[in-house]
């Protein structure tokens, strides 16, 4: 019967993180498929923050991921908010048309 | 069950509340003040942030904690809270005559700022990682907006949109951070972080604690825009309305730098020689690459992005040397950058053709004989920054440079004098530009009143700084000293 540990935890968080890293490295398509990535990441910080929690038998980790949660959603509103805003301006939202600024 | 019902003790973050209180007042204001309520929001904010200034002045050199010991005020969050106040103070009065002309009005612009700046100071007084998240991202949530004022023109949307892309990632890899060096030390208090890594007695830190420490160091490096996470800053100071490239270039800069020191200093103090290599490299980097990357710019706000990724290049040698006099030196540099920095984009602003805006380096050309005040202003700030004797960058660099070599950081500090002998090149090709370069269509000769004021005041500071620097370097020296009694 295999013990799920902590260690198990921590490389599925670790795994998430480092997937919403390159998402947003390596997506070359679209802006929203960036968003999603950071989403992803806060995400894996949670799974962290809630498994550090439970193992180390103290509450400020779960208080810690509440206030994550709060903020994520805030910085999820403005980003959709910027990005629409955007889009009215340059009829896309394609990673590579955003080029305006180079060097 | 007492303990639960008592009222933490609040009064050491007066100016914060303040502001959180006074913000909202504000946006009400202007929302039923409705049209032309830009004016009457401007000077509004700057009232309320110079109570706010008034309010950290009135706390006393003592430090005290508040809100059960996640909030700490004292000398040395105070000498940053009045830099940052003083950056977002005269950034408002600076964007009123630009916005103006560019009919560009909006009541949210100070509200915005005011908001941010209430992160800013949260960022100095945090003294746990919970509180230093909730500050870092008050600020950066309103910073994005600020970025994309202009709503409607893409240049300000795209710096709006990179901006919060690379803000979001860098504030995943602190909370990662942040997450790591909770698990691993049990809390996410500084005094207790000082506590666990204090009592590792010189033992090797466990592997998760300096990925934790590393990831923190990546997210603040990214809001300090030091190399190599300085990529988003030239873009977002082109991209941003000039008068918000001024509060970028100043405040938040000087909050995120704060930071930096008290989390890398207060908590992870004991691991000094864990991170000390990685700001030195960090140092390193940034003054090369704002040296060398700014000698091909044509943009003077891209020129000054750079110029800002080199500042924060010498300022952070002061922090690998790890010491009081590193600190008291950065403080003294974040003090004269404000100066420099906000009367310069005074001059940035009030370059103007035919009522429009323009920020090529080349329309400078032949200012000396249009303009002759603004040019010689000018000129004092670029020597200033390029950091000629007597000018008061000069003395900035000083310090930090001492610091270094009085740590045995020798080669930082050699390295650190290569740069900035490199980087004049760009400060005095400016010069050149203004004084022996024909124009072929001079520059409007219409400058506003308060710019005037503003630029004058800054040049005069910059320029006598060497007659009595006492003040601001014995404050900056009780500001470091604090920092280190903990």
């Amino acid at each position: 019967m295999l013990e799920i540990g902590l260690a198990h935890y921590l490389t599925v968080a670790a795994v998430l993180f480092t997937l919403g890293m390159f998402g947003i490295f390596l997506n070359r398509k679209n802006v929203i498929i960036i968003m999603m990535s950071i989403e992803l990441m806060l995400l894996a910080v949670n799974i962290n923050l809630v498994t550090f929690s439970v193992f180390l038998n103290d509450l400020v980790g779960q208080i810690f991921a509440l206030f994550v949660l709060t903020v994520a959603a805030a910085e999820a509103a403005i980003g959709l908010a910027i990005l629409v805003v955007y889009f009215r301006n340059r009829g896309s939202i394609a990673v590579e048309d955003i080029n305006l600024m180079k060097g | 069950m007492d303990a639960i019902t008592t009222l933490p003790v609040m009064s050491p973050a007066a100016a914060e509340i303040f502001l959180a209180a006074a913000a909202m007042v504000l946006l009400m204001f202007g929302v039923f003040r409705g049209g032309k309520a830009q004016e009457a929001t401007s000077w509004l904010a700057v009232a309320v942030l110079l109570v706010a200034g008034g309010l950290v002045m009135s706390h006393g050199g003592d430090t005290t904690l508040a809100f059960f010991g996640m909030f700490k005020a004292g000398p040395f969050a105070q000498f940053a809270k009045i830099l940052i106040l003083a950056g977002s103070i005269l950034s408002i009065i600076m964007s009123r005559s630009t916005f103006r002309q560019d009919s560009f009005e909006r009541f949210e612009y100070p509200v915005l700022i005011v908001l941010s700046t209430l992160g800013m100071l949260m960022m100095v007084s945090a003294n746990d990682l919970i509180a230093l998240y909730v500050g870092l991202e008050t600020q950066s949530l309103a910073l994005y907006v600020i970025a994309s004022i202009r709503r409607d023109t893409l240049k300000s949307t795209e710096a709006g949109l990179k901006y919060f892309v690379l803000g979001a990632l860098s504030s995943g890899m602190l909370l990662y951070g942040s997450s790591m060096v909770y698990g691993f030390a049990g809390t996410t208090e500084f005094e207790g972080l000082a506590n666990v890594f204090s009592g590792l007695d010189g033992q090797q830190p466990s592997v998760g604690l300096i990925i934790g420490l590393v990831f923190v160091i990546c997210g603040l490096a990214f809001k300090v825009s030091a190399v190599p996470f300085h990529m988003w800053t030239p873009d977002v100071y082109e991209g941003a309305p000039t008068p918000v490239t001024a509060l970028f270039a100043v405040a938040p800069k000087v909050a995120a730098l704060a930071l930096f020191l008290r989390v890398l200093l207060e908590p992870f103090g004991a691991l000094v020689g864990e991170w000390q290599q990685i700001i030195a490299l960090i140092a390193v980097l940034s003054m090369a690459i704002g040296a060398i990357a700014a000698i091909v710019q044509t943009n003077i706000k891209r020129l000054m992005a750079y110029s800002s990724i080199g500042h924060m290049g010498y300022a952070l040698v002061g922090l690998a040397a790890a010491n009081e006099a590193g600190v008291s030196g950065i403080l003294v540099y974040l003090a004269l950058y404000l100066f420099m920095n906000v009367g310069t984009f005074a001059c940035i602003l009030s370059m103007r053709r035919q009522g429009r805006p323009v920020e090529g380096i080349h329309d400078l050309a032949g200012l000396s004989k249009t303009h002759p005040g603004m040019a010689a202003m000018i000129m004092i700030f670029m020597f200033s920054m390029a950091g000629i004797p007597p000018l008061a960058g000069f003395f900035g660099k000083w310090f930090v440079f001492m610091a270094a070599v009085n740590a045995g950081l020798f080669a930082l500090a050699i390295l650190g004098v290569i740069a900035s002998v490199i980087g004049a090149f760009y400060y005095l090709r400016i010069v050149k530009i203004m004084y022996f370069d024909e124009a072929e269509e001079p520059l409007d000769t219409a400058i506003p009143g308060d710019l005037k004021i503003i630029m004058t005041v800054m040049a005069a500071v910059t320029l006598l700084f060497f007659i009595v620097p006492a003040p601001l370097v014995s404050s900056a020296k009780a500001a470091a000293s604090a920092l280190f009694a903990g």
